[in-house]
């Protein structure tokens, strides 16, 4: 949808900076997933 | 000395130092099956971190990744979306099947199959889809070497002569190593790789233009259209990288090697943890996109956007430094090279010979058999490395338009109790039969859409089906309710 090079935030093309973003965003995601499901805690 | 010769000599070095380090990791442990193949379920998640980086990033990352930037742009993106949603995926999927592993003691994907369908058919037809898939991928990683000596040598090896060597190193390495080797030569080749691709991906648009904000402002100048889609190409838009993306990230962790590294680690935590991090390491990809754009800027055109990279390097940067960025990249084609084969071979000899041909052979004989089979394998792909012009993400979206087909039986397999084998067997078969017509008569992409993903929509819908037309007394296999339970 936001296929698209302007703005350059970061010195990367809009669309390289925002799937980065969103790859960055993915482990705390998890991470947060992985805690509150082991808070399971019987 | 020659610069040639430098380069050589410095990759050959690393890969030397690589099979050294692999030969003495499996001095202090027996090499039976299970040792050679899934190293006695003992990994914890340092090791599977290793190994399952070792598997993901290769000759296609490094050279096939680069050289789709330089020669298609935006559609490349495609690459950094596709491994980060596989994670998330595998995330859900795999700790439960690593539970059915552990309790079955399962080695190999077919297992998984046999054991939740009740059916050896079925388990080596699968075995059959995952042994045809890896080939394209063992071409791709022999080809990448290829272009990796024929550059380093400055054009004075050829290319099927590099293969050649290439192919040989890396069946040695595989007969006697097995997978504990691997994943500790995964070490070192995760290490070089890293730094390679930094490296590489800050220096060159530095050296050239500044920066990376320039290089970018730059390629926008001389080529507006090159980083949106559909880039440099008429046909891969946005219908194209969705359906890619969505068949690729189900097909990550389909292959036969990713899903038995699964039962090499310690636990399902061990695996949920792996998840979590691993996106992290795809952000190298970045630095490696940014290579290729440069290259786009400051060499003349190419041939084949594959060599772009190594070129550059070669063209930026003295002969020593071309030799460490080439043996990293040997590194990469030669580790997942060995893990496709050991899983290929393993598979082929345990899930398919002998089931069906051969149902006597010991476990002695079919580690001898796997071990004749990696050669056999090794000679295949370097056949078809030797006389294939297909660019290496080609041969990569090939392999995935048939392992991703496994993906239905497998998930249906975990979480819907009545899916059956005679539905999943029709599923694959359609799927791949598919994905091979529109395939091989080059209707990829098909009216913009990825004809693997069509593939996988067909198929998926034909296990629903069958598996929902079925009457209840029919719909399981041996036992599978108990292992439903199990992962449950």
């Amino acid at each position: 949808l936001w296929d698209r090079v302007y703005p350059i935030v970061l010195g990367l093309p809009f669309n390289l900076f925002w799937l980065l973003s969103w790859i960055f965003l993915t482990p705390v995601c998890m991470w947060a997933a992985y805690r509150i499901e082991g808070q399971e805690r019987q | 000395m020659s610069s040639s010769t430098v380069a050589l000599s410095v990759i050959f070095g690393i890969v030397g130092s690589g099979t050294v380090a692999g030969f003495f990791s499996r001095a202090h442990h027996k090499m039976d099956l299970e040792q050679w193949t899934v190293a006695g379920r003992g990994f914890g998640a340092v090791l599977v971190y290793l190994l399952m980086a070792g598997e993901v990033y290769t000759t296609f990352s490094f050279l096939g990744a680069s050289g789709w930037a330089y020669s298609r742009g935006g559609p490349t993106l495609y690459i950094l979306a596709y491994l980060t949603l596989g994670y998330v995926i595998s995330f859900f999927i795999l700790p439960p099947i690593w539970e059915m592993g552990k309790r079955y003691r399962l080695q190999t994907q077919s297992d998984f199959f046999r054991v939740r369908y009740g059916n050896e058919y079925l388990a080596a037809f699968v075995c059959m889809i995952g042994v045809l898939s890896f080939i394209p991928y063992v071409q791709l990683q022999l080809t990448g070497l290829g272009i990796i000596v024929q550059i380093a040598s400055f054009d004075s090896i050829g290319r099927a002569a590099a293969m050649t060597i290439s192919t040989v190193l890396v069946a040695a390495f595989v007969y006697v190593g097995g997978i504990r080797a691997v994943a500790w030569v995964s070490v070192l080749k995760d290490a070089l790789m890293l730094l390679a691709a930094v490296s590489i991906g800050v220096a060159l648009p530095q050296m050239y233009f500044g920066g990376a904000g320039k290089m970018f402002t730059a390629l926008l100048q001389a080529h507006p259209r090159h980083l949106t889609m559909p880039g440099a190409t008429q046909n891969l838009g946005h219908n194209w990288f969705i359906s890619t993306v969505l068949l690729t990230s189900c097909g990550l962790y389909m292959w036969p090697h990713s899903f038995g590294s699964t039962f090499t680690a310690r636990s399902g935590e061990t695996l949920r943890r792996n998840a979590i991090v691993m996106p992290l390491y795809t952000t190298t990809i970045a630095f490696i996109f940014m290579a290729g754009f440069t290259a786009l800027l400051v060499l003349p055109p190419l041939s084949n956007g594959d060599l772009a990279l190594l070129t550059l390097v070669r063209k930026s940067f003295p002969p020593w430094l071309l030799g460490i960025v080439g043996g990293a990249g040997a590194l990469t084609a030669m580790v997942p090279s060995a893990i496709f084969l050991l899983t290929a071979s393993t598979l082929f000899v345990k899930n398919l010979f002998r089931p069906l041909f051969a149902p006597r052979l010991k476990d002695e004989q079919v580690s001898l058999l796997a071990r004749l089979m990696v050669v056999a394998l090794s000679l295949c792909s370097l056949y078809l490395a030797i006389y294939s012009s297909a660019t290496l993400v080609s041969m990569l979206l090939l392999g995935y338009a048939g392992v991703s087909q496994l993906f239905p039986g497998v998930v249906l397999g975990l979480y819907w109790e009545r899916t059956n084998p005679m539905g999943v067997f029709a599923g694959i078969f359609a799927g791949v039969g598919i994905a091979a017509v529109l395939f091989f008569t080059h209707r990829e992409p098909w009216f913009g859409w990825s004809a693997g993903f069509l593939a996988l929509c067909v198929n998926s819908l034909i296990v629903v089906f069958v598996s929902a037309l079925r009457p209840a007394a029919e719909k399981v296999g041996a036992g599978v309710s108990t292992n439903l339970q199990v992962i449950r």
